[in-house]
């Protein structure tokens, strides 16, 4: 299908701004940036929200939580809480809309940003995998899903959304690198048989008697079967678990199998989102600032530029610290502040001062642009001297003075707790390990639970929902305030018991 | 290509009327949302719409930046976890509920073969017209669109001149005007034992009386009388935030009431809904029998419809409701209801309105 000419009724850019896309994409290919060809769109405010309530494309399948996504993004800009400024697709050829409404030298910037971003979808290895015609794909989803109420009906097909949606994120976000399911290895115990103690042959039949071996033959048997896992090993795509076990009707599987194709397109953007927009603003400003700006466009630039980086309370902006990190990496490289003799050096001041010209900052960043992701990259780069330098703290709730304070500023427990907060991509991370479970065909999930409790009452609605997949009980393994429990769901009531070694 | 959003936001809007209609009786009691009442629709808040996921609890710790002056609570948000979504829905949306959900019977006006009269609005563009009524600025736009479109515009000499097809005129339309009209009048005892929680169930109960009879006719006014010893007409404001003290002469305000109808409003032109509300604990025995009378005699002929609310408070005697039932039962006009608590909003405003007067 080619939809792609022009998925929106969008406006091609006006011949001003054509010429900045052609001057802005030729500065951003003399400094390295490597992309596929960028398609600029234009939308007014309006347009602009619908796309980005449909995650950036135009064609979605209908389901009303992009209605509501829609509502709170009109509602916001209405009241002039947000306003989207950009929006850009991983997809070969990349899609990027602006906002017909901005300056013109926000539009510059913001086409500087998107030729970062687009440098980021095509290096990145974890976007490696991606689908580069997902605009095309997400169509035929889209297409396939409206057959599909067509003719089952609305209220089937969009409450079987409304179940797969509910575990979008239980995918395994490295399987697309890593070759999960080996081959049964050719020593397992099966093919061992029973062992015999040796002998000479005319007493073996006394030294190992045929019953014996029988029976022992049995046992072992039953042993096997008894333990036979279903998974095998423990599997964290259970989304595709249920696809390939759940008894589904094949339109079911269908969807469910493009709900979680969908998911895999989307999350190595969750993966990489501080590098991403670090990297995308570091180029921003670059582009900007280097070649772009024109004397009367400075404090115009000035004010967006610290408005995408501005931090809010409660939460880290990812731009920001991002941006800082690159640029962090950047000034490293090239001081030549790396390596042993640094590492090893213990006077601040001689750290601080440290130079040895290395001039190898451009070429960092790029490598590291090419093979980290925001786990990786958090640990490799967020060192002592950047943590204090940009004053990275732990806030708590203290009850006792019904606020939140700072708790820590030691930076190794910052460290720490931003990875901690990265770890699984901020998911909780849910396996499943018994298809099985008590030899009723119910479902065993299990929680791995690294300090942060679930949230029960969602918990409780996404266990209804995976049982009316799996249509018989499902049960979770997890702590709830550091007691092993196991929570479960049949169809009629939630159980919430202790855990025993299942 | 046409984007579907239009679809998914209307099934969205359906899914959250749904969810309004199954708590309505929550919505109804709770007095928040009035506050929340803006011209035209009202913002509801409601619980989690979204699909559930396994997702983390509400954690207490998380990380800032800079010098960490975070004094005074809530001034940082980290918690993700109650979402709380607003939904606006317009007042008529919301009458609809209600009127669904209740079961409640569409008002028959009075007086639908009264005339209605038209109103000229000049709010539109049209290609013809009088001279007299030329659009300067339309056609001059559209003069110099037709020059762009046409290539005849030159930028050094900007000069535009209209021909014949770029004229436009105002135009107008005509408008009826509403033909029904309807009187809200509410009294209020405000007498010393109607107390902040009584008031307070009196202003949620006739927010949804509003709703429910201006959904029904165009034209509605409200008027608000309140009494204690004597009677006296305020605003909408003072009426929900006046406490005296004295004591309660219920006829007072009954007296007023059947001036104000017969004097301003004359029956075969206005539709007119009384409602009373008060604690039922009147002066003395003659003053009820002189509220019964006037009721009968000047009152309940010329309305649609008479509510008394009887609000319970550990001062009154409740007495009047009593009275009230059995001497003037056989009106079908008057309805009185009980209402003990919050949670009673929601019958009384069935038994007001559930008749269709």
């Amino acid at each position: 299908m080619q939809i792609h000419a022009s998925p929106v009724t969008s406006r091609v850019l006006s011949p001003e701004l054509e010429s900045a896309r052609v001057q802005i994409q030729e500065w951003a290919r003399q400094y390295g940036l490597d992309f596929y060809e960028t398609i600029f769109e234009m939308l007014d405010y309006e347009e602009m929200n619908m796309v980005a309530a449909y995650g950036g494309f135009p064609n979605r399948y209908p389901h009303w939580k992009f209605g509501m996504e829609y509502e709170r993004l009109t509602k916001s800009y209405a009241y002039g809480l947000h306003k989207i400024y950009e929006m850009v697709i991983n997809n070969d050829p990349c899609y990027a809309y602006l906002l017909e409404c901005n300056h013109f030298v926000d539009q510059k910037l913001v086409m500087a940003h998107v030729f970062g971003h687009c440098d980021f979808f095509k290096n990145n290895i974890w976007f490696s995998k991606t689908n580069r015609k997902m605009m095309d794909t997400m169509a035929n989803h889209a297409t396939k899903i409206r057959k599909t109420i067509d003719k089952y009906g609305l209220e089937a097909v969009e409450g079987f959304l409304d179940r797969c949606l509910s575990l979008e994120d239980l995918i395994d976000r490295h399987s697309p690198f890593i070759q999960r399911r080996s081959k049964p290895a050719p020593n397992e115990p099966e093919h061992r048989g029973v062992p015999k103690i040796s002998s000479s042959e005319y007493m073996d039949e006394y030294i190992n008697p045929p019953d014996v071996l029988a029976r022992e033959k049995l046992k072992q048997e039953q042993e096997r079967r008894r333990r036979k896992h279903f998974p095998e090993e423990p599997q964290r795509d259970i989304m595709l678990f249920l696809i390939e076990n759940a008894p589904l009707e094949d339109w079911q599987r269908d969807i469910l199998s493009m709900i979680r194709d969908e998911a895999y397109y989307f999350a190595p953007q969750a993966q990489t989102k501080i590098m991403n927009e670090g990297w995308a603003t570091y180029w921003h400003a670059k582009i900007m600032t280097e070649r772009a700006l024109t004397d009367a466009e400075v404090i115009d630039f000035a004010d967006h530029h610290s408005g995408t980086v501005a931090m809010h309370p409660g939460q880290i902006n990812p731009y920001k610290l991002g941006f800082e990190l690159w640029k962090d990496i950047e000034d490293r490289w090239n001081k030549g502040k790396f390596g042993k003799d640094y590492d090893d050096c213990e006077d601040w001041l001689t750290k601080r001062n440290w130079d040895r010209h290395a001039g190898l900052g451009r070429e960092k960043i790029f490598e590291t642009r090419r093979i980290h992701n925001d786990i990786t990259f958090i640990d490799a780069f967020f060192t002592e001297e950047f943590c204090h330098e940009h004053k990275f703290f732990i806030y708590s709730y203290n009850a006792e003075r019904g606020g939140y304070e700072v708790a820590d500023r030691n930076w190794r427990s910052v460290k720490q707790k931003l990875l901690a907060g990265l770890t699984n991509f901020g998911q909780p991370a849910i396996n499943v390990v018994d298809g099985n479970f008590e030899n009723r065909g119910e479902l065993l999930l299990e929680h791995k639970h690294e300090g942060a409790d679930l949230r029960l009452d969602y918990a409780r609605d996404t266990l209804e929902n995976i049982f009316k997949l799996w249509t018989r009980p499902v049960h979770i393994k997890t702590v709830i305030e550091g007691k092993d429990k196991m929570l479960g769901y049949d169809g009629e009531s939630h159980l919430e018991r202790t855990a025993t070694d299942a | 290509m046409v984007l579907n959003i239009e679809q998914d936001h209307l099934r969205f809007r359906e899914i959250v009327r749904g969810r309004i209609k199954q708590d309505l009786k929550k919505y109804i009691s709770n007095s928040e949302m009035i506050g929340k009442k803006g011209k035209d629709f009202v913002s509801i808040p409601i619980p989690q719409i979204e699909l559930p996921t396994f997702r983390f609890g509400e954690r207490q710790e998380g990380i800032g930046q800079g010098e960490g002056d975070l004094s005074g609570p809530g001034s940082a948000g980290n918690n993700p976890g109650a979402h709380i979504l607003e939904v606006d829905l317009t007042m008529e949306e919301l009458a609809q509920i209600l009127g669904e959900e209740l079961e409640l019977p569409r008002i028959q006006p009075k007086g639908t073969d009264r005339v209605a009269t038209e109103r000229d609005k000049y709010s539109q563009v049209s290609r013809t017209g009088p001279e007299s009524l030329r659009h300067f600025k339309r056609t001059y736009h559209q003069a110099l669109r037709r020059q762009i479109a046409s290539g005849t515009y030159n930028a050094n000499d900007p000069t535009i001149v209209p021909v014949h097809d770029d004229k436009r005129f105002l135009s107008w339309k005509t408008k009826p005007r509403p033909e029904s009209s309807a009187l809200i009048l509410y009294m209020m005892d405000v007498s010393g034992s109607m107390g902040d929680e009584q008031k307070e169930i009196v202003r949620t109960t006739s927010f949804w009386i509003d709703t429910w009879i201006r959904a029904n006719y165009k034209g509605v006014q409200t008027r608000y009388i309140i009494h204690d010893a004597v009677a006296k007409e305020v605003d909408r404001e003072t009426f929900f935030h006046t406490r005296e003290s004295g004591g309660t002469v219920i006829s007072s305000a009954y007296e007023l009431c059947g001036r104000i109808i017969e004097e301003e409003y004359p029956e075969d032109q206005w539709n007119v809904y009384v409602f009373h509300f008060s604690d039922g604990d009147n002066w003395s025995g003659g003053d009820t029998d002189r509220c019964v009378d006037l009721l009968k005699n000047t009152i309940l002929p010329r309305v649609n419809l008479f509510g008394y609310g009887q609000v319970d408070s550990t001062y009154g005697s409740g007495q009047f409701v009593r009275e009230l039932e059995s001497t003037v039962a056989e009106e079908d006009k008057l309805i009185t209801s009980c209402i003990e608590t919050k949670d009673d909003i929601f019958q009384t405003i069935k038994d007001f309105l559930g008749k269709g007067r």
